[in-house]
């Protein structure tokens, strides 16, 4: 059985490979360090990437969220010191607004539920102003996809490096970056939402890609402990054979594939309903980051003091699954969401809904 | 390593037509059904209820025509399934019968049982229980003792079955028994057979009260009780074989996440009432994952109808039900500042106390926590 599209067979194959090949210790410990991934992200560019959620007639690929998934999902599995998830999110958000995405790494802005920045119009053109923390990659971009309002209107603005200062240099716990931007009102090109995307789900479009790369990175801290079992021997056996290592990796199996079929489930509505999709994308972000730590927990009791060791790779997945849990909202945030809503219709109204969202 | 991926699917269309049947079935017959009865889940008792759903066609719905069944799909079953569930529908009279002996006897009985039990299995006109653990044997299943001994024209059975739901009210018990004590390996010389509780002699069976201070399982002893040899299902020591493909009918489907439901009901009902954020993120929490499984569980079901085998599948569902499950009396009592009150409480406080107690079981029955991780393990290629 298999209902997956012959694009997203081909898209999985590639990245896979791709990222399988070229992110390894070494890179991921030079990027930590600051160093730039450039010849990385041409790899990602000459395999078009970052273009997936762009149609064909805009020079894209011309996948669905169901394509996208694979992609961003691999970003994760291989920890990619690189916005490609990021770029893919821009190019989709650019693409809906009838604005062009250009090449080289993107971001968005803002990234926080609390923080809001001003598109104006001024004259024939747009120029957009104010404050945006915690901005992934903000110091690497060379675009921005800025969501703003302009005298009330939801809209897109393509923001080139110019038109921000990064005032701080900040990073998650995985090293990767996370900087406070300056924008002062330099020009830029802007295009109001269309209606069928929901400005109050944008921050809930970043918890699905959110989501999806913890559903990646739960998959290669799960593949990393079990083969560290099966190497590992105490007691003259490898301790994958005791029942008491067996029980606690097949809980991780099982947070692993519920990660990944909420994630699965996300994307799949996404095609769907488009922003009509809340419920799965509260449920995926809130299902990845509950597994997030339980996933991240028995990783590193699996592999024992060795795995506590910067020296150790296990640590490029786990401090990933730490920062990502908490980015975009935490499973706590979305869950008291996605409670007020239920609660808001009632009890009656629960199975229906249920089931009638297919 | 096995992929652990659970590909989305959807129930066609003419399941869901089954939907709106089954709703006016059970709006009709539990009208006046309370919460904390609802509360029982698929361990609510009543022949009549069953009968009930028999005769509306709710029964053997995937039986074939040939024996009096409907010759639908698994995912019409399902759809029926997961609507007799959700209200909480007291269908554990039937509830063996349905979902596993009757399956059991079309692969494995002979033409004989067949036309005489199956169609009378769909009219929900007889009650089936499972004869399997022992008081010596748990997890161990391989090591059952109980002993069908050749005599003419049939066997002898001594020994004793526990925890066999039901037995006390029902009219067959599918036994496992050791019909060839000389064989090898403990996996061989097992044979399964009918066992006709209302009219065989040398049966005595006990209830044994549970922690909630309900009888539903018992014990029954087998005193040179005498079984035919035209009740043997299946073949002479193969039995062990037979019920593993039994059980696997039974890791995957909507009751592994939904016995804890009327409690979630329950606790929205409160929250909608008065809403705190952490009552709305326990709500939220708790109706997520209760997505996801029933996402992964119709993909199993999926696999099921394309001929795959998703024995490591439904292990995966079983894990995570379970654990779902019993969370939802912990996350209730934490949430609300309520005490459970088993006679006299309101819905929410009769719900919160039968489940709390109940939950115990969830991880134990159809193969315990730790057996279900060690299929799972060995999926990962630890084993």
């Amino acid at each position: 059985m298999s209902g997956d599209s012959e694009l997203r067979t081909i898209l999985s194959d590639q990245v896979n490979r791709l990222l399988a090949d070229r992110v390894g210790k070494e890179n991921l410990e030079q990027a930590e360090a600051g160093a730039p991934q450039d010849p990385l992200w041409r790899a990602i560019e000459e395999n078009g990437l970052p273009q997936v959620l762009v149609p064909e007639d805009r020079g894209g690929v011309g996948g669905g969220w169901g394509e996208a998934e694979v992609v961003i999902r691999a970003t994760g599995k291989y920890l990619a010191p690189v916005p490609l998830a990021e770029s893919i999110l821009a190019g989709w958000l650019l693409s809906e607004a009838g604005l062009e995405m250009p090449m080289g790494p993107l971001s968005i802005a803002p990234v926080r539920a609390d923080e809001a920045l001003t598109i104006s119009r001024e004259g024939g053109g747009y120029r957009v102003s104010g404050e945006a923390t915690r901005v992934p990659w903000g110091r690497n971009a060379e675009h921005l996809a800025v969501f703003g309002r302009c005298a009330g209107e939801p809209y897109m603005a393509l923001v080139p490096a110019e038109a921000w200062t990064v005032e701080l240099e900040d990073r998650n716990i995985a090293a990767e970056p996370r900087d406070s931007l300056h924008f002062h009102g330099h020009a830029v090109d802007a295009a109001p939402l269309p209606d069928h995307v929901d400005p109050d789900r944008l921050f809930a479009f970043g918890a699905m890609v959110r989501a999806t790369q913890i559903a990646g990175a739960l998959e290669m801290a799960l593949e990393q402990s079990v083969q560290y079992a099966n190497d590992r021997s105490q007691f003259g056996t490898p301790i994958g054979k005791f029942q008491a290592v067996q029980q606690e990796l097949a809980r991780m199996a099982g947070e692993v594939a519920a990660a990944g079929a909420a994630v699965e489930a996300a994307c799949r509505a996404v095609d769907r309903m488009g922003s009509g999709a809340g419920f799965e994308l509260a449920t995926a972000k809130i299902r990845a980051s509950e597994a997030a730590s339980i996933v991240a927990g028995i990783a590193h009791q699996t592999h024992g003091a060795m795995g506590f060791t910067y020296e150790h790779s296990l640590h490029f997945a786990t401090r990933r699954l730490w920062s990502w849990r908490a980015e975009f909202g935490s499973e706590t945030y979305w869950a008291e969401a996605l409670g007020r809503s239920l609660a808001a219709h009632g009890g009656d109204a629960l199975w229906s809904h249920l089931v009638g969202r297919g | 390593m096995h992929s652990f991926r659970f590909e989305p699917a959807d129930l066609p269309a003419e399941a869901e037509a089954v939907r709106a049947d089954i709703r006016a079935f059970l709006d009709r017959n539990l009208a006046d059904y309370p919460s904390a009865m609802r509360a029982r889940s698929w361990s609510g008792f009543d022949p009549e209820f069953s009968a009930k759903m028999g005769q509306a066609g709710f029964l053997g719905m995937t039986f074939p025509k040939a024996y009096g069944g409907h010759g639908k799909t698994a995912f019409e079953r399902y759809v029926m399934l997961e609507e007799v569930l959700a209200a909480g529908a007291p269908v554990a009279a039937h509830w063996t019968a349905d979902r596993q002996s009757g399956p059991l006897i079309l692969e494995f009985g002979t033409e004989e049982m067949k036309q005489r039990l199956i169609p009378r299995i769909t009219k929900g006109e007889i009650l089936f229980c499972i004869g399997m653990s022992e008081p010596d044997s748990g997890s161990d299943l391989a090591s059952v003792r109980t002993k069908a001994t050749r005599t003419d024209g049939g066997w002898l059975i001594n020994g004793s079955k526990i925890w066999t739901s039901g037995a006390h009210l029902v009219d067959y018990m599918i036994g496992l028994f050791r019909s060839d004590p000389n064989a090898e390996r403990k996996h061989d010389g097992l044979s399964q057979m009918l066992v006709d509780l209302r009219n065989t002699d040398g049966i005595s069976i006990r209830p044994i009260k549970n922690l909630a201070g309900e009888e539903h399982f018992n014990e029954c002893v087998f005193e040179d009780a005498f079984i035919p040899d035209e009740n043997l299902i299946g073949t002479e020591g193969e039995g062990w074989s037979q019920v593993m493909a039994e059980l696997a009918f039974e890791r995957s489907g909507p009751e592994r996440y939904m016995s804890s439901y009327q409690l979630i009901l329950e606790l929205l009902k409160a929250v909608s009432k008065d809403t705190s954020p952490a009552g709305a993120a326990a709500v939220g929490r708790l109706v997520a994952h209760l997505a996801t499984l029933r996402n992964m569980s119709i993909s199993v079901a999926a696999k099921l109808q394309a001929g795959e085998d998703p024995a490591l599948d439904g292990s995966v569902i079983k894990e995570l039900g379970t654990l779902f499950e019993q969370s939802v009396p912990l996350i209730t009592h934490q949430t609300l500042e309520r005490e459970p009150s088993p006679d006299h409480g309101d819905e929410l406080g009769q719900t919160l106390a039968y489940v709390t107690q109940a939950a115990t079981s969830f991880s134990l029955r159809g193969g315990t926590r730790e057996i279900v991780r060690g299929i799972i393990a060995r999926g990962l290629g630890l084993r």
